[in-house]
């Protein structure tokens, strides 16, 4: 019996959670601590695992574990990873770390940053959802698949509600988790009628998905259900026309949040996405192929565009969350091996600029106490390390070569182009769109002259904090300049699909 | 003819009875300010109750004892038992209430309704059915309008009276008319003879719909809903978290045994009937609780939505002749998310009798700053409301999703859509009630210096009440085992 890391790691945030909440809650600095604590656990337990399933050279579902929970219903806990997913984990591992770390903030000169209004339900809260996470991105059964799910949507609500900016926090926070739970619910009911049609094929009662793979569903059933299941996932990940929940979600949210939000949540409906959309209905994807590119496409596009002429430095970021998922979508679409291996790429390479972007835009603005570009300008004095990480970030974004932005978006825009070669064009000024925005941000933000109401005021960034910037930089460059420290496995997860899809 | 297995079959019944004598001995004997303290004697009665039911009266095969009067079986005997569990959570939060905690009445009251309920349960005649429906109800007419100085609680008693005896009476008027149409009033007779003979289908529907009134009654679903929301409202808190959980569940349990052993698809109409109803149900339910202001109402109209939920697995119980993957799954399903709702709906009833018995209060503003004075109760609430969204890792949700699962495989598409939106509504609203609990402050941003305080026994029940529903909703194998059981006694 070798040592359950999967379940480990799934579960080690909610008990971490359950500690804290039991913990006086004035004592803010044991509870920071224990918060830490766990994220670091959590952090190792990800990275073993990560590191484990690349230098072995494994393939197909690793780390299985299998535990009988309902046998009449076939319901079982089932939890795995393979190539697609351990990206995935690690991604979590890191954003659940550099969040707690940018949470800690401090309370100095009369500035407040982080979280300082109750941080022990603050942390419990963001842990229950990493848990959550974590088991979406390991579970083999489809059940339990939809259990975390909704375990990761609902504390999001009291996150945004509780700590979010208080001028749309109820606003956006309701709309967010209902958007989600209707996309989830969506979902499940296509779940269950693939569970009941199984059963009538193959006369046994099972919610593992890798039985499901194999239950053989007719071509005019797989049309049917793919897209409600595959766009009730995709709400999360912030498909066109059902993104709009995301950058009010976003603003909204206290900047850990937005970090897991835009970082590894919106991975999370992607994910889903293709593990019961794609992978259960194959047949249902070829089908509807070109539409979800065309839907990826305008999020592509529209995406830049409308963060182009954002002039709140959150939304900016916001909506190059949806641009850049659109990239995500429209890889897995082309059904393709370079597109899918593009598309698993750019989930980890924007899930960590993403959560870096945001971690930068709460530092700012915790100081500022604005967020409007046009109001700030020379914040590199105070914050070089801050600046920094944000151009590298840019840079990332604009898909520039020795960063983990190209590596991820050259192969989704080569297997765009064998799919649909308009399309690739179309998408390509997205690119040029977002070189523009984000180099106008860095000059508003970062250069020019700071406005004469912030001299004296500005306290420079915390160590923390620039522990959570190094981190996060140092793996976007490491996957630019190496590639093959994750490229090869996602390829393995990708065989994995392209096997399902009959090699087409 | 007596055997072990007659007592057996009623054990719990007679352990209730025992209690109870027991209280009425006891009560004269304590002062009237230490009277509160009956409430832990009738608890620790009926869990020592439950457990002895559990070790010695476990049913074997299903049959029919008492001359046909009980049917002995596991689909009454998992409600009965979380009829007695309701019961003691219930008589815990009793002794918070200023008005009801010192009166020993209550108490006795209490348990002469959930002996009429686990007779209800288990009953295999119409006649001891009907007698159980009226030995539960006549004691919660009392209940709830128990505060004579209170003129909501006088006017729910007097409602609940008025709206119960005339659906009662319209019950028995069908059942007359099925002892005239079979001869019989055995339950299980029924069927059969009802198969053989020949009987105007329109003639059964009227039957059918008359007894739905009755049951609709106790389980409160449109259109037999009206009282309510106005009782739950009146009636001390704790007999409307009583009300709203183990007397509707009995009210289902009935529906259960009853339409699916005694009425055989004979009346094609009357499925279609009930579909329609647990749609208007879910959708009146939901709908009508955005609105609310008043905790009490806002969980009075949850509670009817709820029901609604209940029937889609109750229309996924298979008929004659239709051959399905899992027939049971309707039936498991049913008492599942019974088993789910009872534990939750009593944890949000008890959070509010809590509230209520420490501020006088009980709107939904006046939960503004409840995480910050009691972060514990706040807490509480956040599982109970969660799970009363159909929330993981609450119990709602995999009761829910189980109903929907058997409504899908029976077909039921449309319903479990229209559940589906539902339960978004519900999502609106009960998370509406958690951002008072969470967001919104006190006027004077100070909670620390109003505390809210628990007393001792609502400590215990509320927490044992959240473990449960988490247990539930996470653990659910074992639960499901016993729904599971129940639901193949049916068949």
């Amino acid at each position: 019996m070798t040592f359950p890391f999967l379940s480990a790691i799934v579960f080690a945030p909610i008990a971490a959670s359950l500690v804290m909440l039991l913990m006086p809650g004035g004592r803010k600095n044991l509870v920071r601590s224990i918060a830490l604590g766990a994220a670091v656990l959590n952090l190792g337990l990800s990275l073993w695992v990560y590191i484990t399933y690349l230098t072995r050279g494994l393939t197909g579902y690793q780390f299985v574990e299998q535990y009988e929970w309902l046998p009449v219903l076939g319901i079982t806990l089932h939890f795995g990873v393979d190539g697609m997913s351990a990206p995935l984990v690690l991604l979590t591992g890191v954003v659940m770390f550099t969040g707690v770390l940018i949470s800690w903030g401090e309370e100095r000169h009369g500035v407040s940053t982080g979280i300082q209004d109750r941080p022990r339900e603050f942390f419990a809260f963001l842990f229950i959802l990493a848990s959550g996470v974590f088991g979406v991105f390991c579970s083999l059964d489809l059940f339990m698949l939809f259990f975390f799910y909704e375990i990761a949507v609902f504390p999001m609500y009291l996150l945004i509600v509780i700590w979010g900016w208080i001028q749309t926090r109820e606003y956006a926070a309701m709309k967010l988790t209902l958007y989600l739970f209707i996309g989830s619910v969506v979902s499940l009911v296509g779940g269950l009628a693939m569970y009941w049609v199984a059963y009538q094929n193959t006369g046994v009662l099972t919610f593992d998905m890798l039985q499901l793979e194999q239950a053989g569903f007719s071509q005019a059933f797989q049309d049917f259900w793919f897209l409600p299941v595959f766009l009730g996932f995709a709400v999360l990940g912030g498909i066109w026309p059902f993104h709009n929940w995301s950058p009010d979600g976003h603003v909204a949210a206290p900047t850990a949040v937005s970090m897991f939000h835009a970082g590894v949540l919106m991975k999370l409906g992607a994910f889903a996405a293709l593990r019961v959309g794609i992978m259960l209905l194959p047949e249902g994807a070829k089908t509807w192929s070109l539409l979800i590119i065309g839907l990826a496409t305008v999020n592509v596009v529209y995406g830049a565009f409308i963060a182009f002429v954002q002039t709140d430095f959150k939304y900016v970021i916001g909506f190059s969350s949806v641009s850049h998922m659109g990239l995500v979508a429209m890889g897995f679409a082309t059904l393709s091996r370079e597109g899918m291996l593009g598309a698993g790429v750019q989930m980890f390479s924007h899930g960590i600029m993403t959560a870096l972007f945001f971690a930068v835009v709460g530092m700012v603005y915790d100081r500022a106490h604005t967020r409007h570009i046009p109001d700030l300008g020379g914040f590199v004095k105070i914050m070089p390390l801050a600046a920094v990480g944000f151009i590298i970030g840019g840079l990332v974004s604009m898909g520039m070569p020795g960063f983990s932005g190209f590596i991820a978006e050259f192969p989704i825009f080569m297997g765009v182009w064998k799919a649909q070669w308009l399309v690739a064009v179309i998408s390509i000024v997205s690119i040029v769109v977002t070189a523009a925005y984000v180099m106008l941000v860095i000059r508003r933000v970062f250069f020019g002259q700071m406005p004469e109401k912030f001299e004296g005021h500005i306290t420079p960034i915390t160590a923390l904090d620039k522990v959570a910037i190094v981190t996060l930089c140092l793996l976007m460059v490491g996957i630019g300049l190496f590639p093959r420290i994750m490229v090869p496995m996602v390829q393995t997860g990708v065989e994995n699909i392209l096997r399902l899809l009959g090699g087409s | 003819m007596f055997s072990s297995q007659m007592i057996l079959s009623v054990l719990p019944e007679i352990l209730i009875l025992a209690l109870a004598l027991f209280l009425l001995g006891v009560e004269p004997f304590l002062k009237t300010e230490r009277r509160r303290n009956l409430g832990w004697l009738t608890a620790a009665g009926l869990v020592i109750s439950v457990i002895a039911s559990l070790c010695f009266s476990r049913p074997g095969e299903p049959v029919s004892t008492l001359g046909g009067m009980i049917r002995y079986d596991w689909l009454g005997f998992f409600f009965k038992m979380l009829f007695m569990c309701a019961a003691a959570a219930t008589a815990l939060l009793f002794m918070g209430h200023e008005q009801v905690g010192q009166r020993g009445e209550a108490y006795l009251l209490l348990l002469a309704a959930t002996l009429g309920l686990n007779l209800m349960a288990s009953a295999g005649d119409l006649v001891m059915l009907y007698l159980a429906i009226e030995t539960a109800s006549i004691p919660l007419y009392v209940l709830s309008g128990f505060m004579l100085s209170d003129r909501h609680s006088t006017e729910a008693g007097f409602k609940y009276l008025l709206f119960g005896a005339l659906s009662s009476a319209v019950t028995l008027y069908g059942f007359s008319l099925i002892l005239g149409i079979t001869g019989t009033t055995d339950i299980y007779a029924i069927g059969s003879s009802l198969r053989s003979g020949e009987l105007a289908p329109a003639l059964g529907f009227v039957v059918l719909v008359l007894i739905l009134v009755g049951l609709g009654f106790k389980a409160a679903f449109v259109p037999f809903h009206f009282w309510a929301p106005d009782v739950y409202h009146g009636a001390p808190t704790p007999v409307s978290g009583f009300l709203s959980t183990a007397s509707k569940a009995a009210g289902f349990a009935v529906i259960t045994r009853l339409f699916f052993v005694a009425f055989p698809d004979f009346a094609g109409g009357w499925t279609l009937v009930l579909a329609v109803i647990s749609a208007i149900t879910m959708t009146v339910g939901n709908l009508l609780a955005l609105p609310q202001t008043n905790l009490k109402r806002l969980l009075a109209y949850s509670s009817i939505s709820h029901a609604g939920y209940v029937l889609i697995g109750v229309l996924a119980i298979p008929r004659e002749g239709t051959t399905w993957g899992f027939p049971e799954l309707g039936a498991a399903s049913v008492v599942f998310y019974l088993a789910a709702y009872i534990f939750t709906n009593l944890l949000a009833f008890g959070i509010v009798m809590a509230f209520t018995g420490a501020t006088g209060l009980e709107d939904i503003r006046d939960l503004a700053g409840l995480s910050r004075r009691s972060p514990g109760l706040g807490l509480m609430m956040l599982a109970a409301f969660l799970s009363l969204a159909g929330m993981p890792p609450f119990a709602g949700f995999v009761a829910k999703v189980f109903v929907f699962a058997a409504g899908v495989q029976a077909d039921y598409v449309w319903l479990v859509v229209v559940g589906i939106i539902n339960s978004i509504v519900g999502v609106y609203y009960y998370l509406n009630v958690l951002k008072y609990v969470y967001l919104y402050r006190l006027p004077d941003e100070d909670e620390e210096k109003h505390p809210v305080r628990l007393p001792g026994s609502y400590a215990l029940v509320l927490t044992t009440l959240t473990l449960v529903v988490i247990l539930v909703g996470t653990v659910f194998a074992p639960w499901f085992a016993w729904s599971y059981a129940g639901a193949a006694n049916l068949f």
